[in-house]
């Protein structure tokens, strides 16, 4: 097992969160793992992204390799496409369709759309309408992880125990409203596949 | 032991606090600040007392280090790798005096300078000041390595580098912890003038420092963190260290070649290890994460000796992080198909973030500066280096922590009017009160800001060494009270700001202006604390 994950969003969106969700399983399940992130300047409403590696085996870099990654989760339609020198050709793309608009020439959607879904394997999401529709606009980043979790060979129950353990301490109605966004986002990846 | 999920920061912290140690110090700096905040939020090290508050600067929290070093007890002091040029003059000395108890020196590098200025290598100050030098390549190494750096330095009585870069010290593992050591108990050097750099003292120190390095090589070459790894192919031998090696794992194993590697992690140079690889192998790629401080040494001036691929033929690049493609590509094997970025996709670069003081601070600097034109003001090191991009635009320089007032005063000097320095309060703690003097002293006419958000923001959050008391220093200093302004840099008190600022550039001497709002991610707290 072997899986290469870019991580992608806006600073202050929450895709750290995703990254501890996996992580917490990935360490349970006793496999390897590699986690990049960024700090410092990069987190001030710019582009950020995280490198996470998952593996049955010793891994080595820290950083995926170009064209190499097996998926992009992204919480931002124009952020999912910075990142295409990674993806396999065959990867997933997995992106949020909500823009985060805070620079003056950011695209028209429908030529994002059409960049996204020009890739062979992309399920483009609307995570915060879903996650506003929970009650839980803040669930958005779990709301895209869920639609990832069809791809990420971890079990899915795995990943919600993941999240009691990283939310626990911020009551249960935070835990429930999690889980909510993470099983929303997954039954839309796995309706998607089925079309 | 259960598998903790660390970062190379953190894994180094948690590996100190297991090898005993007693204090820990520094000053935040993009990537190393998270060595620090693991110590301060360890429930271990406030249950041992373990000494966790931030200092003023690098220096002062390198002489606290070496301090107790002094006193027999084991020290870590963390530093971004800028940072160290601002501790250079203790750490250099220190390699003189030597250590007492363990005395660590981390220092995060950042190349591809992510969040820097430049991307200087601090191996090259271990060599400078003939200090021992550790280079984790993973985060376990980081947490074991601490242990072997503690002991090396109290064996030899020096102080050891730990070098990180920030791939690895921004990059979380499962990390295993080994065992505990009490932390030492006070035990004053044996010889009572080792710490005395008397010319007298410091000959002898300096003789025995350059005598000790024969014994480091020894260490480095039995060292279990500088390893050979035979291969058959022996048309190529690559040396590589730090994270360089994992780059080179990484495409070794997927293209299953068989050079020889030899993996260098701890200096001074393991030289018969080198020595050895050279004899064997037609022709030596270097790889190095940083600067190409192996490949010069190994190159000579002449470089005529040896056949050797790095970043210096072009081989590698020859500035920036590496990453596995490059590698690739200097292994000589085909690069992956890559899916090229759209066109449409925009830079997007971080920004002041929406309520910052820092933004109202620069709408009323913009607008009381607009008669004179761009050109004037000089800034320096935090989130209000920011105000450098639109929509603001308000700053010409960034150089290094403090120089905003000391470069105000110089363009002063040569008659720049208006001439504004733009510092924030962490940062004038840092380095701005000593240039301040030297305004007050000298009568320059330049107007400083201070901006106080009452943190250390840019950083994450760290406590500011001079909240509460920016105006009391600036007065002590022998700033006039009658051209010292706290303001409110809010929409509301716009009008007001601009021309308490346009009053302050038309008085001919220094005048300071402090803007004062907690930073927006501190604000909710603090009003819950009233």
């Amino acid at each position: 097992m072997k899986k290469n994950i870019i991580l992608a969003g806006v600073g202050g969106q929450g895709i750290l969160s995703i990254a501890t969700i996996i992580g917490y399983a990935v360490v349970k399940a006793d496999l390897y793992l590699k986690q990049a992130e960024a700090h410092g300047m990069s987190q001030r409403g710019g582009a950020v992204e995280s490198h996470l590696r998952i593996s049955d085996k010793e891994i080595h870099s820290d950083l995926v390799p170009h064209g190499r990654s097996d998926m992009i989760i992204s919480l931002e339609p124009m952020e999912s496409l910075r990142y295409f020198p990674y993806l396999k050709p065959d990867g997933w793309l997995i992106t949020n369709i909500t823009p985060f608009v805070n620079i003056p020439n950011y695209p028209e959607m429908k030529h994002l759309l059409k960049e996204i879904k020009a890739h062979k394997n992309s399920i483009a999401i609307d995570g915060d309408a879903i996650a506003k529709e929970i009650g839980s606009p803040r669930s958005m980043n779990m709301v895209i992880l869920g639609a990832s979790t069809p791809f990420l060979e971890i079990p899915f129950n795995m990943l919600e125990d993941s999240i009691r353990a990283v939310f626990g301490r911020k009551g249960e109605d935070i835990v429930q409203k999690n889980l909510d966004a993470i099983n929303r986002g997954r039954d839309f990846a796995e309706k998607y596949i089925k079309k | 032991m259960d598998k903790l999920l660390l970062l190379g920061d953190e894994a180094l912290a948690q590996g100190a606090l297991d090898a005993g140690l007693s204090g820990a110090y520094g000053y935040p700096g993009t990537p190393s600040t998270e060595i620090f905040e693991y110590v301060q939020h360890s429930k271990e090290a406030a249950q041992r007392n373990v000494h966790r508050t931030w200092s003023a600067n690098e220096k002062t929290a390198m002489e606290e280090a070496l301090g107790m070093s002094y006193t027999g007890k084991r020290a870590l002091v963390t530093m971004k790798h800028v940072g160290l040029n601002v501790a250079a003059d203790p750490f250099v000395n220190s390699g003189i005096t030597g250590a007492n108890g363990g005395l660590i020196v981390a220092v995060a590098d950042d190349p591809s300078m992510h969040s820097s200025q430049n991307e200087q290598d601090s191996r090259h100050y271990g060599r400078f000041a003939l200090v021992p030098v550790f280079e984790p390549s993973n985060q376990q190494e980081a947490y074991n390595m601490t242990f072997d750096a503690f002991a090396l330095s109290e064996k030899y009585k020096t102080p050891v580098i730990m070098r990180l870069v920030t791939r690895l010290s921004h990059s979380r593992a499962g990390i295993v912890r080994t065992k505990y050591l009490n932390e030492n108990e006070i035990k004053l050097p044996d010889n009572p003038n080792q710490f005395m750099l008397l010319p007298a003292f410091a000959r002898v120190n300096y003789i025995n420092l350059i005598e000790k390095q024969e014994l480091l090589e020894k260490e480095s070459e039995n060292s279990k963190y500088n390893e050979y790894h035979d291969g058959k192919d022996r048309s190529l031998g690559i040396i590589t260290c730090g994270l360089g090696y994992n780059y080179v794992k990484e495409n070794h194993v997927e293209a299953k070649c068989e050079y020889p590697i030899l993996k260098i992690c701890q200096y001074p140079l393991p030289r018969k290890l080198i020595q050895k690889i050279v004899d064997e192998c037609d022709e030596i790629l270097v790889v190095e994460d940083g600067m190409p401080v192996i490949e010069e040494w190994l190159r000579g001036y002449l470089d005529n000796c040896l056949k050797i691929k790095g970043r210096m033929d072009g081989s590698l690049p020859r500035w920036g992080e590496l990453d596995p493609a490059k590698l690739r590509t200097a292994l000589g094997l085909e690069p992956y198909p890559i899916k090229e970025v759209p066109t449409i996709v925009k830079g997007r670069p971080p920004e002041l973030c929406k309520g910052c003081p820092h933004r109202d601070t620069y709408y009323a600097l913009n607008e009381a500066m607009k008669e004179y034109g761009p050109g004037h003001v000089f800034s320096d090191i935090g989130c209000y280096t920011l105000g450098f991009l639109p929509p603001f635009n308000a700053i010409n320089s960034c150089v290094d922590m403090g120089a905003s007032i000391s470069m105000a005063v110089g363009a002063a000097d040569a008659g720049l009017f208006p001439s504004i320095a733009v510092i924030g309060d962490s940062t004038f703690g840092h380095s701005g009160m000593t240039p301040l003097l030297d305004a007050v002293n000298s009568k320059a006419n330049i107007v400083a800001f201070i901006l106080d958000n009452s943190i250390v923001a840019m950083t994450g959050m760290q406590d500011s060494a001079v909240t509460g008391r920016v105006e009391d220093i600036c007065m002590g200093i022998g700033v006039e009270k009658e051209h010292l302004h706290i303001i409110n840099p809010l929409k509301s008190h716009h009008e007001e700001n601009v021309k308490i600022i346009k009053n302050e550039i038309n008085y001919n001497g220094v005048s300071v202006i402090i803007p004062r709002r907690p930073c927006i991610h501190i604000a909710a707290k603090l009003r819950k604390q009233k």
